[in-house]
């Protein structure tokens, strides 16, 4: 059995159909791209396995380790080791950016039975891991996102998910409104987070990203479902060729 | 035509037969006896203030106030003890304390250690003396017609009299606490004078637990030019309190108000404020935390009578069950007050499907050079902040909780004071740790 199973997954938003009998596996230690053109359910992937409200599974199941996460809320997931790097990061007036970490790290360690991350240990695991993504002390003192750039946002995702340390990272479009620069440097800092006890879903809807996060493999998808899978070099089809083989338009 | 009027409610009819066996023990010579025929008068032509009243349209008074509690007594040893333990909320701020027992102002209690341009006494003493400063104040700051106030002025029995003395700039902060002392049900009418001179400083925390008592209070608040003055208000109160602030402010003055309300049955805090020199600099803030049926009415009417001062004017509740809050704000620019610069926010959040929040901003502008806006919301918790919260792992209860806490943080901590800040903040957690 693979580490993350989805199968046959069925998702209406607001009684539209947006997934269509999804299935993909995903293995410990891969990196895999989903790609795909607007509005093949990309995103919609993201939320579900995250746990967002409003989105209605009508069929299918996702196991992570052999475990079913649809019925659990998405913080129980987050404590099993599921993060979503959101497309648009939210801000948070009023939640220092700290604090959420902090808390955000207790609660998941206290769902899973371990004990509090000790002060100077939080502080210096934060400190390491922001200076390497070009976070400032001062960014961090602030409110979550709050005032950030969108290049800043996400290099906050990705501070969070070095800090989470989650089993399964679920970055949606991560690539979205970044710089040559910022790409590089959140490039830099998910490929720091590889690891084989760690699966990873990159959402990207350009090719470019895999240049600096290459994937085990690429998952292509178009009306709610996987319709081609491959290697790397299937990205680089895809930026040649463009998704009109898939959704029967032309491009 | 006949004056056509409603049929005296109980607790109106309980009110009179108060001041009538009262008046002749209550504190003042004449020009106070006056004073109090006339309100007594004020408050026998209008009765309670109703819904048809526009400024109390939100908050009924003579339906919420079934009947009127008789005046408290005095307290004796057994509240003095029990008063000792009170206004411990603020226990680390380093204030000098202030202790009044049902409104009475009680000196073993209080510390009354000299300091430089300070004066502090009891209303009833200075009432009784016919104290000059007393008697030059005493309900002229701020005339109104509002009945709640003129009530007061017929039934005032104590409360504190300050006076900060032209550049005096005093340290601690200055912390009247208002306990409860009678077991039985009474009503506490509460009238203070505070006088902060030229270029004086002070910080005033005004911090009531009503108990099971009808509390009236009302402050006349004199802030005179240049003169930097902090006044809190914390407010819990099982019964009905209701408070005006009557103030008068002079130019170039800085002016910052603070009211914190959580527990309370039926409150209502109005706020008379006069801009009456130019070149002030105001922030009138507050925030409710309100559960089961709490009904609290934040009504503030802020008179900018003179131009160049600024004003910043933010409310913020939160309300769980069937909380019910209620802002009417009111700013009046008067003629030539040019380039006056306020801004007025309400917010509520909703916990709950039950609570209601009523919010009436109001402009009135009579000159033509200004900056003035308002804005109100209420709404639900954000679904896309709690959703981006429980994805990190935090529990929705406490996703909740932090957000609420990030909402009123964001007023309470315009304060400029640490540990007064600090206070109100503990306040704010342990009201949200105890939502169920």
């Amino acid at each position: 059995m693979s580490f993350l199973e989805i199968k046959n997954l069925h998702v209406e938003i607001e009684g539209k159909k947006i997934l269509n009998g999804l299935n993909l596996s995903i293995e410990k230690g891969q990196v895999a791209a989903i790609m795909g053109p607007n509005g093949s359910g990309k995103s919609t992937l993201a939320y579900v396995l995250a746990g967002k409200d409003n989105y209605k599974v009508a069929e299918g199941d996702v196991l992570l380790n052999g475990e079913r996460i649809l019925d659990m809320s998405p913080d129980e997931r987050a404590a099993k080791g599921v993060f979503l790097a959101f497309q648009y990061p939210v801000e948070v007036p009023g939640v220092a950016t700290m604090t959420f970490l902090r808390t955000a790290l207790n609660s998941q360690r206290k769902a899973r039975g371990e004990g509090e991350v000790s002060t100077p240990e939080f502080m210096k695991i934060v400190r390491d891991t922001a200076a390497k993504l070009g976070i400032s002390q001062e960014m961090l003192r602030r409110a979550v996102n709050v005032g950030f750039s969108g290049g800043e946002k996400k290099r906050n995702e990705i501070l969070q998910m070095a800090v989470l340390q989650p089993r399964l990272a679920v970055l949606d479009e991560t690539d979205s409104g970044l710089d040559i620069d910022a790409l590089r440097i959140v490039a830099d800092g998910v490929n720091a987070l590889r690891s084989k006890e760690r699966g990873m879903i990159v959402i990207t809807h350009y090719q470019r990203l895999l240049n600096y996060i290459v994937p085990d493999v690429v998952h292509v998808m178009a009306k709610g479902k996987v319709v081609k899978s491959g290697g790397k070099e299937l990205a680089l089809e895809l930026e040649a060729k463009g998704y009109a083989q898939f959704t029967g338009e032309a491009a | 035509m006949a004056d056509v009027r409603a049929m005296k409610t109980d607790a109106e009819k309980a009110l009179a037969a108060a001041y009538e066996t009262a008046r002749a023990r209550l504190p003042g010579k004449s020009a106070v006896s006056a004073l109090r025929a006339d309100a007594f008068q004020q408050f026998e032509n209008q009765g309670l203030p109703h819904r048809r009243v526009e400024e109390w349209k939100y908050t009924d008074l003579r339906a919420l106030m079934r009947e009127a509690y008789p005046l408290a007594p005095l307290p004796d040893a057994a509240a003095k003890a029990k008063a000792k333990g009170a206004g411990a909320l603020f226990a680390g701020v380093g204030a000098r304390r202030l202790t009044f027992i049902d409104g009475a102002f009680v000196s073993e209690l209080s510390d009354l250690a000299p300091e430089q341009g300070l004066t502090i006494g009891s209303l009833a003493d200075a009432l009784a003396k016919g104290d000059a400063l007393v008697t030059q104040h005493v309900g002229k700051t701020f005339e109104t017609d509002d009945v709640a106030v003129a009530l007061n002025a017929a039934l005032m029995g104590d409360g504190a009299v300050i006076r900060v003395a032209k550049g005096a700039a005093i340290k601690r902060p200055i912390h009247l606490v208002f306990a409860p002392g009678s077991d039985r049900p009474s009503s506490v009418f509460i009238r203070s004078l505070i006088v902060v001179e030229e270029d004086a400083q002070v910080t005033i925390i005004e911090d009531h637990n009503g108990g099971a008592a009808q509390v009236n209070a009302a402050l006349e608040l004199i802030v005179c030019a240049k003169a930097d003055v902090t006044y809190v208000k914390a407010t819990r109160a099982q019964a009905l309190h209701v408070a005006s602030l009557l103030a008068n402010v002079g130019a170039d003055a800085k002016f910052n108000t603070f009211a914190f309300t959580s527990d309370v049955n039926v409150l209502r805090n109005q706020n008379f404020i006069r801009f009456a020199g130019e070149g002030t600099k105001a922030g009138i803030r507050g925030v409710s935390l309100l559960r089961g049926k709490d009904h609290a009415d934040t009504t503030l009417l802020i008179e900018h009578a003179k131009g160049h001062c600024e004003s910043r004017e933010l409310f913020k509740s939160v309300l769980d069950d069937q909380g019910h809050a209620v802002f009417q704000g009111k700013i009046v620019v008067r003629p030539h007050a040019q380039k006056t610069d306020a801004k007025m926010m309400t917010r509520a959040l909703l916990l709950s499907d039950d609570a209601e929040a009523d919010n009436k901003p109001e402009l009135e502008i009579f000159a033509d050079d200004v900056v003035c806006g308002h804005g109100a919301t209420a709404s639900a918790p954000d679904e896309g902040l709690t959703f981006y919260l429980m994805s990190r792992g935090i529990p929705e209860a406490d996703a909740e909780a932090l957000l609420v806490q990030a909402f009123v943080g964001e007023v309470i901590e315009e304060i400029a004071h640490d540990g007064i800040r600090d206070a109100l903040m503990v306040a704010a957690l342990r009201w949200l740790g105890a939502r169920t």
